[in-house]
């Protein structure tokens, strides 16, 4: 049987660059502990439809979805691995941090 | 003794100071209209008029702002930040961290004590991160723009409103009006939400006091109240908040013309 | 608020209801309803035994619920058809939207998927779906199901709003837009911000330099283009792409989104001749689901 990936980008682009935290919802375990670790409360776990069932799966809050770059700023993300992405084990987390280069 | 002087070239307005020993002499601003080297070259006459002074006398010019590379006269630039935390250190010896909020961009530097800049954060090209959200929200409120400020400290409490989008932020408030939603709650959410993406990027720097405040919004009572409430920390602010980048240059060029002798 | 009027017209999308004909709601085993608030647009379609029976597509009023009334009523109008008659009903659309009516809510883009295998069929694998307040890039498999998701409605850009500004700039109606900046003789290049508040004082700089209408219509949807094509690449564009939600009749952003994915999307199917409408994807997907989970519940 073929492994479907339900992949969903939490996040934005504007005009000031494109900042992300993916979910890969297939290998999510629904754990929690990245809920735990985000110093911002910005994730939770939410119920997703899935194959007619609904699955726990970690996503970004709806408070901070538009505001991610805001929210993700302060751990530092251009510089390494944020607290959630780091303390998934599932590597269901992944970061993408892109501001436009500024002179 | 050299006299120098600062040109920042905004995105809506050019600002000119003309500086000798760290004071100022003369400072003036011009619209840009839709000819902006014109009226910069206009800007720097007048400044040169008051100053009672003409082009010979001044040693060196630093043009700083996103449209730097249109000041014609100018002999060398400098970056926004650096231009701010320069001028941050200048106004307060104090200054650690400069918050400049402009028509179209927001910057948080952090300086150290003679001005040299360690650290930024720049927010650019968004709309709702800058003085053309305020603009925008005054608009659709039917507001002066220089009443926004005032009307928000009535406020009780903020308004619901999408604030990520200048453009939804102007949809919601056509709907709130309708409902008769106070325009006092909803000045005050459209500060608080820059109030709060400002402070995140201080945030990201680090708090690190004294934090000033510059740039054209930084006369706003309401934008500095949110502000304040947001940091949890006292704001120092220049009287001429607006000057603050082109005295940041003029002092960068005094420097500069002196390492030319 | 004399303005506020003149201005209605250059936004008004166009608001329609239909019956298929030669369908009769009677004979189905299983009537369904699926019900898509978004922030600009209510659509509802109803379903007789997986087939689409009746749609609506309307805009959003301040009050969501009453939108998803109305905008189920409509689709009911003249059929006969009441509330009892329905086996399940699926509320979708934007943020936690109300619709009082339904048995459950699904997530919109469950059925966005869902809704665009079903009006194209199987090789649908990139779905773009341009709303009022939000763009959103999606990939699914050959059943409907969501692969990869990316939604943008932090920024206006590339959004049925966007659009709006710039055609009530130019005082063009909304639904030729696509055609006028299709008009130019040559794609001038696009202005240089996304930030549809930047774009649109570019635009009037534009104006004022003589630009024709037509070539600053051009220049921004261009512009808007780039932004949506940005979030496609994002989630990978995989043939067959099809493009859903408002923006889906703007030949103008249709034919720059191609241009530069450098991918042809499956054309729209004639509404009239199988009441598949783009716009109401979300809608039909979930009267879709609507249908699998009665016959689930069923099973029981």
């Amino acid at each position: 049987m073929r492994v479907i990936q339900v992949i969903t980008y939490y996040g934005y682009q504007d005009g000031s660059g494109e900042y992300y935290i993916v979910v890969d919802a297939e290998k999510c375990n629904s754990c929690g502990e990245c809920v735990k670790a985000c110093p911002q409360d910005a994730l939770k776990m939410e119920s997703m439809f899935i194959d007619l069932e609904d699955k726990l799966v970690a996503a970004v809050t709806e408070e901070h979805r538009k505001k991610l770059r805001y929210t993700c700023s302060p751990c530092k993300p251009e510089s390494g691995d944020v607290p959630c992405v780091q303390v998934c084990d599932q590597e269901a987390l992944t970061c993408i941090w892109n501001p436009n280069n500024r002179k | 003794m050299a006299i120098s002087a600062g040109v920042d070239m905004g995105t809506q307005r050019v600002k000119v100071v003309i500086m000798e020993d760290k004071q100022i002499l003369s400072q003036t601003q011009n619209f840009l209209g839709f000819e902006p080297t014109k009226a910069a070259e206009q800007a720097f006459e007048e400044a040169l008029q008051k100053a009672k002074l003409s082009r010979e006398d001044i040693q060196h010019v630093t043009a700083t702002g996103s449209g730097a590379g249109m000041v014609s006269f100018a002999d060398s630039t400098v970056s926004m930040m650096g231009a701010d935390a320069r001028a941050g250190a200048y106004f307060f010896s104090s200054a650690r961290t400069v918050i400049d909020v402009g028509a179209e961009e927001a910057r948080a530097v952090r300086c150290d004590e003679k001005g040299v800049m360690l650290d930024f954060v720049v927010n650019a090209r968004c709309a709702a991160g800058a003085g053309t959200f305020i603009e925008a929200m005054a608009r659709a409120l039917e507001v002066e723009l220089e009443d926004m400020g005032s009307l928000s400290l009535k406020a009780e409490r903020a308004s619901p409103i999408n604030a990520s989008c200048v453009i939804f932020a102007e949809s919601d408030v056509v709907s709130l009006i309708h409902r008769e939603e106070p325009k006092t709650e909803i000045a005050r959410a459209i500060f608080d939400a820059m109030a709060e993406r400002v402070s995140s990027m201080v945030l990201r720097l680090g708090i690190n006091p004294d934090i000033v405040l510059v740039g054209g919004v930084a006369k706003d009572v309401g934008f500095v109240a949110s502000l304040k409430r947001r940091l949890g920390t006292e704001i120092l602010i220049p009287e001429e908040p607006l000057f603050a980048g082109a005295v940041g240059a003029a002092l960068i060029a005094a420097r500069r013309a002196g390492r030319r002798q | 608020m004399g303005n506020t009027e003149e201005k209605t017209e250059y936004w008004r999308w166009l608001e329609y209801h239909s019956v298929m004909p030669g369908r009769n709601w009677k004979n189905a085993e299983i009537i369904t309803a699926g019900v898509d608030v978004g922030s600009v647009g209510s659509k509802a379609v109803i379903m007789a035994d997986g087939e689409v029976y009746s749609w609506s597509v309307m805009r959003t009023g301040s009050n969501s619920s009453d939108s998803a009334k109305k905008a189920l009523g409509w689709a009911m109008e003249d059929t006969g058809l009441t509330l009892e008659d329905f086996n399940y009903i699926v509320g979708t659309g934007y943020g936690r939207v109300n619709v009082p009516m339904a048995n459950r809510a699904i997530t919109e883009i469950a059925c966005h998927a869902k809704g665009a295998n079903y009006i194209w069929g199987p090789t649908v694998r990139t779905v773009l779906d341009v709303g009022g307040q939000d763009v959103k890039a999606i990939r699914c498999d050959e059943t409907g199901k969501v692969v990869s998701f990316l939604m943008n409605d932090k920024c206006a850009a590339g959004t049925g709003r966007g659009m709006e500004v710039i055609a009530d700039l130019l005082k063009i109606p909304i639904e030729d837009v696509g055609k006028v900046s299709l008009s130019v003789t040559e794609e001038p290049n696009p202005v240089s911000s996304t930030c549809v508040v930047f774009a649109k004082t570019e635009a009037v700089g534009l104006l004022r330099k003589g630009w024709s209408k037509e070539k600053v219509l051009a220049a921004y949807m261009r512009a808007m283009a780039i932004r949506m094509s940005e979030l496609i690449e994002k989630v990978g564009c995989e043939r067959d792409f099809v493009i859903t939600g408002g923006q889906s009749k703007n030949i103008g952003i249709v034919h720059r989104v191609e241009n530069i994915l450098g991918v042809k999307r499956l054309p729209t199917p004639n509404l009239e001749q199988t009441g598949l409408d783009p716009i109401a994807a979300g809608a039909i997907g979930a009267a879709l689901y609507a249908k699998a989970l009665h016959e689930k519940s069923s099973k029981r």
